[in-house]
C-alpha cells in the first residue's frame, strides 16, 4: 500500500513538470518579448528592464527555465503587475471564497446526483428514469452562466429568497456565509449533478445484473439494503472516478460562476488577471489549479482502495 | 427485403457490409435523440445562413436615442422614400440602442461557426496523432507524456490563458479551445488502435509485410471513425459552450462582434431591469448546445454500440 502511494506521487511529478514546462513556454512562445508582455500596456523601459533582469532574459532558455524551476520549487511565483503584490499573497487571499463555494457544490452535488442515479436505475425504464437521464443532457447543455442568472432571476429578484450577489467570509457567521453560497453551488452543481447522476445510474445497473445481487434478494435481505449496501457499495469505484474527473468542470466553472456572483475568489482572480493582462498571475493561477486537478485525482486512487478491499496495487 | 436477397445471391461480404449499413441508417432515422436533435440544430444552421433575410437590420449599429427598451417595443422608421414603416424590436434594445434581436440571429453564425471548426479540426489533428502514437511505441511514449501534462491543465483556464495571450479575434480562440480538446481526442483515437492492432486481421497484416501507412489506413483508421463521429459532436458542443463562456467574460472575440456570449456580457451591468438580454441569447445557446448533443447521444447509441451499453445499459 505505502509502496503504491510512493509510486503513484512518483508518477505525478512529470505530469506536474510538464504542466510547468508548458507554462513555461507558453510566454516565451507568443511573439514578441516576454518581458514587455509581462510588464502589460503600460509597463515603463525601466520596468521592462527590470523584469528582464529577473527573468534572467538575456540569457539562453535552458538557463532561464532553471531559474524559474528554482523559484518555482522556492514557491515565488513571481509579482502580480496589476496588483503589485507578490503572487503567492494575492492567491492566499482568494483561497477561502473558491474553497467555499466548491465544497458547498459538492455537497450539494453529492446529495442529489447520487439518489438520482440510484433511483433511476433501480426504476431502469420508467419516467423517473427517463427524467433522470433528461436533465443530464439539458445539464450539460445549459451553460453556467444562463444558469445563474436564470437562478438570481426567480430566487433573488422574484422570490426574494436569497441575496442577489456578493460573499461572506465564514468569520462573519455561518448562516450569512451559507445563505450568499447557495445559489452560486447550486448554480455550479447543475453541471456536475448530471454528469454524476448519469454515472451512478449506468455504474447501478451494471452492478444490479450481478448474480450476488439476486442471492441477496432470494434470500430476503430487505430492497433498501440491497441497493445501498450490496449494490451502491460495489457501484462505487466509477463514481468516484467521475468525481475525480468532473473536477476539471468545476474548475471551469468556478471562473465563471465567481463572475456571475461577485464572489472575490481564484475564478475572479483568473478573469481579472486576464483582462489586466497579468501574465505572473496567469501563470500561477494555471499552476495552481492543475496541480489542484492532479492532487485530486491522486486522491481518488487512493480511495480506491478504501472502497473497494480487492483493489491491491 | 427483395433488395437484401439479391444481394445476398451476390455475394456473403457484400451482403453483410451493406445490410450493416442499410441498418445503421435506419436506426438512426428512428432515433428520437437523432431526430430531435438533428432537426433543432438544421433550424439553427439555416437562420445562420439566412440571418440578413430574416427581418434583421445591422447588428453592430449603435441608435443612442433608442437604447433599454423592453422586447416588443414599437417605433416608425421613415425610409429613404418618406414613407413610414413600423419597426417592432423583438426582443428590445441593448445600452448601446442595438437591436437584439438582430444580435442573437447573427450570433448562430459565430457559435456554429466556432463549434464545427473546433470539431473538425480536432478530430483530424487527434486522429493524425492518435493512430501514430498507437501504432509507434517510442511516438506513444513522447506523445502522451506531453498531452497527459496538457489534459492536466484545466481546459477553460488553459483557453482564457491562451487568448489573453494571443489576443482577441475570432482565429485565436478557435486555436484556444482546439489546443484543450486534442489530447482527449488522442487519448481515444489511441486507446481503440492499441486494443485493434491486437487482432489476428492486423498481426496477418504486419506479417506479410504490409507498409505501415497501408495498415494505418486500411485496417486501423476504419476502426476509428464511428467513436470518433461521436466525440466529435461532443467537441462541438463543449466549444460552442467555452466560445460563449469567453466572450462573456470579455476575453473572447471582440465586443462588437455579435456572439451570443457577447449580447450576454453586454446585458450583465443591467441584468436586473432588462433580464431579456441575458435570456434570449441564452435560449439560443443552451438549444443549440442541447440539439448537439443530443445528436452526439442518439449518434453514439447507434454507431458505438459497445460505448452505448456501458453509458446506458
Amino acid at each position: 500500500m505505502l509502496g503504491f502511494i510512493f509510486k503513484r506521487l512518483l508518477a505525478t511529478i512529470p505530469v506536474l513538470g510538464m504542466v510547468a514546462l508548458f507554462v513555461f513556454f507558453m510566454l516565451r512562445m507568443t511573439p514578441g518579448d516576454p518581458a514587455a508582455v509581462l510588464a502589460g500596456d503600460n509597463g515603463t523601459p525601466q520596468q521592462i528592464e527590470e523584469i528582464r533582469e529577473q527573468l534572467g532574459l538575456n540569457q539562453s532558455i535552458p538557463t532561464q527555465l532553471v531559474i524559474w524551476f528554482g523559484k518555482l520549487l522556492q514557491g515565488d511565483l513571481g509579482e502580480s503587475f496589476y496588483f503589485k503584490k507578490p503572487v503567492t499573497q494575492l492567491i492566499l487571499f482568494r483561497v477561502e471564497p473558491t474553497l467555499a463555494l466548491a465544497t458547498v457544490t459538492l455537497i450539494i452535488t453529492i446529495l442529489i446526483a447520487v439518489p438520482l442515479g440510484v433511483i433511476a436505475a433501480y426504476r431502469h425504464g420508467s419516467w423517473i428514469d427517463r427524467l433522470v437521464m433528461g436533465f443530464s443532457v439539458l445539464g450539460f447543455s445549459v451553460p453556467v452562466f444562463v444558469m445563474g442568472y436564470l437562478l438570481i432571476y426567480i430566487f433573488a429578484i422574484e422570490l426574494k429568497l436569497f441575496p442577489v450577489q456578493g460573499y461572506r467570509s465564514i468569520s462573519d457567521g455561518f448562516w450569512p456565509f451559507l445563505h450568499r453560497l447557495f445559489l452560486p453551488g447550486a448554480t455550479l452543481s447543475v453541471i456536475y449533478i448530471a454528469l454524476i447522476a448519469r454515472i451512478t445510474r449506468a455504474s447501478m445497473l451494471e452492478v444490479l445484473d450481478e448474480e450476488y445481487i439476486r442471492t441477496a434478494r432470494s434470500k430476503g435481505v430487505k430492497e433498501r439494503v440491497v441497493l445501498l449496501s450490496h449494490a451502491l457499495r460495489n457501484a462505487a469505484v466509477p463514481i468516484v472516478t467521475v468525481i475525480g474527473i468532473g473536477i476539471a468542470l468545476l474548475i471551469g466553472g468556478v471562473v465563471v460562476t465567481e463572475s456571475v456572483y461577485n464572489i472575490p475568489g481564484l475564478g475572479r482572480l483568473t478573469v481579472d488577471a486576464v483582462l489586466g493582462r497579468d501574465y505572473p498571475t496567469i501563470q500561477a493561477v494555471i499552476l495552481l489549479f492543475s496541480f489542484v486537478y492532479v492532487i485530486i485525482n491522486l486522491a481518488v486512487d487512493l480511495v480506491y482502495c478504501l472502497l473497494d478491499p480487492r483493489i491491491r496495487y | 427485403m427483395t433488395d437484401n436477397t439479391e444481394i445476398l445471391i451476390d455475394s456473403a461480404a457484400a451482403a453483410n457490409a451493406s445490410a450493416r449499413s442499410v441498418s445503421t441508417r435506419y436506426l438512426l432515422i428512428r432515433n428520437p435523440s437523432v431526430i430531435i436533435g438533428g432537426v433543432i440544430l438544421l433550424v439553427m444552421v439555416l437562420i445562420a445562413l439566412t440571418a440578413p433575410w430574416l427581418g434583421t437590420t445591422d447588428p453592430t449599429f449603435i441608435d443612442p436615442t433608442y437604447r433599454n427598451k423592453k422586447p416588443g417595443a414599437e417605433r416608425i422608421v421613415m425610409d429613404d422614400s418618406d414613407a413610414e414603416t413600423l419597426w417592432v424590436y423583438r426582443m428590445g434594445t441593448d445600452s448601446l440602442g442595438r437591436d437584439v434581436y438582430s444580435r442573437v440571429i447573427y450570433g448562430a453564425q459565430v457559435s456554429l461557426l466556432v463549434g464545427v471548426t473546433v470539431a473538425v479540426l480536432s478530430v483530424l489533428i487527434g486522429l493524425v496523432i492518435g493512430l501514430l502514437a498507437g501504432y509507434l511505441h517510442w511516438v506513444d511514449r513522447i506523445v502522451m507524456r506531453f498531452m497527459d501534462g496538457l489534459m492536466a491543465i484545466p481546459g477553460i483556464l488553459l483557453a482564457i490563458a491562451l487568448v489573453s495571450l494571443w489576443g482577441a479575434g475570432l482565429m485565436t480562440v478557435i486555436l484556444a479551445i482546439l489546443i484543450p480538446e486534442i489530447p482527449r481526442v488522442v487519448r481515444l483515437v489511441r486507446s481503440v488502435v492499441l486494443s485493434i492492432r491486437e487482432e489476428p486481421y492486423v498481426e496477418s497484416a504486419i506479417s506479410v509485410g504490409t507498409p505501415l501507412p497501408m495498415i494505418l489506413v486500411r485496417h486501423l483508421l476504419p476502426n476509428t471513425i464511428a467513436p470518433l463521429i461521436v466525440q466529435g459532436t461532443y467537441v462541438c458542443a463543449s466549444a460552442i459552450l467555452v466560445e460563449a463562456i469567453l466572450s462573456f467574460l470579455g476575453t473572447g472575440i471582440p465586443p462588437e462582434t455579435p456572439t451570443w456570449g457577447n449580447i450576454m456580457a453586454e446585458g450583465r451591468m443591467l441584468f436586473r431591469i432588462y433580464p431579456h438580454n441575458i435570456f434570449f441569447p441564452g435560449i439560443f445557446l443552451a438549444l443549440t448546445v442541447l440539439a448537439v448533443n443530443m445528436l452526439g447521444d442518439g449518434l453514439r447509441d447507434t454507431l458505438d454500440p459497445r460505448l452505448a451499453k456501458r453509458l446506458r445499459a
